[in-house]
């Protein structure tokens, strides 16, 4: 089982992604049990540069400014964390614009929508996220068969 | 109490993000990559999360209050409209073009300033145009 899924997936990392997950899955706990809110990051962008009324200000603010420096703790760790970004600034651009458009209009993106609406069934977020991955896939499809655009 | 919670769950999901591979935006294309070389890691993220949360959601209901304030503020709408699904495609397409949906950029800005910098700018610019919109329409 697991060495036929090595040979079809060599590059995965089930494991590290497992641990990593239910590590994302206790950031929303802590959010949800503790503060009694969603743990949706573009929501708790949105409401740091003040567009958003809701949640309490320093909460939101220490939450996104906790996102980096937990990232900066397990590098220290681990020693450095791969990764390979787009080059073209011009395209990280576009990609950031459609992205905070986005995820305005649809109320959320993969931690409000996918990890805290999926497993609150919320018929919503299951719309929305069938919607992003959907999107994503068509769009990395389209990409990739127009020469890779990377 | 409460702004310290709001630390404590954003250190946890940094440190998840990094752990899990999807601060590596190609890893992430490999999974939106479903027709050529796929990369199934997200799904492993996604399980692990939704199976805590699940979790987390059981015990929400037998709770009154939250553990460090009065009352739980949780979305209560169900509408399913243009506005919900447009808003989700257009966020997918993004997200398939950089590779990068809003955590993993935030997490990224100390280790790839200028790449993570530029999306996650363009993000925060991206919904201040969109409230701007939205004003002026109202």
């Amino acid at each position: 089982m697991f060495a036929w899924f090595n040979e079809t997936f060599p590059h995965a990392q089930p494991l590290q992604g497992l641990i990593g997950g239910i590590m994302i899955g206790l950031a929303g706990s802590v959010m949800l049990l503790g503060a009694g809110r969603i743990a949706g990051i573009s929501g708790m962008a949105a409401r740091t540069l003040g567009l958003t009324k809701g949640a309490p200000w320093p909460l939101a603010a220490l939450f996104i400014a906790g996102i980096p420096l937990g990232a900066l703790i397990v590098a220290a760790v681990m020693g450095g964390i791969p990764a390979r970004f787009p080059t073209s600034l011009t395209l990280l651009a576009v990609a950031g614009v459609i992205t905070g458009v986005g995820t305005r209009l649809g109320s959320g993106c993969t931690s409000g929508h996918g990890v805290c609406g999926l497993s609150r069934l919320s018929p919503r977020s299951i719309v929305a996220t069938l919607s992003f991955m959907g999107a994503g896939m068509i769009t990395v499809a389209i990409v990739n068969a127009m020469g890779g655009g990377w | 109490m409460r702004s310290v919670i709001g630390l404590v769950s954003g250190l946890l999901f940094g440190a998840g993000l990094a752990l899990s591979g999807m601060m590596d935006p190609a890893r992430v294309r490999g999974f939106l990559d479903v027709a050529g070389n796929w990369d199934p890691t997200l799904a492993f993220v996604m399980g692990g999360a939704v199976m805590v949360m699940s979790i987390a959601w059981l015990i929400q209901r037998r709770m009154h209050s939250p553990a460090a304030c009065e009352e739980f503020s949780l979305p209560g709408t169900r509408l399913i409209d243009a506005r919900l699904i447009g808003g989700g495609a257009l966020f997918g397409v993004g997200w398939g073009l950089g590779g990068l949906c809003p955590g993993p950029a935030i997490a990224s800005v100390l280790f790839h300033p200028l790449a993570a910098g530029t999306f996650v700018l363009a993000m925060l610019a991206g919904m201040v145009a969109f409230r701007i919109f939205e004003t002026m329409r109202s």
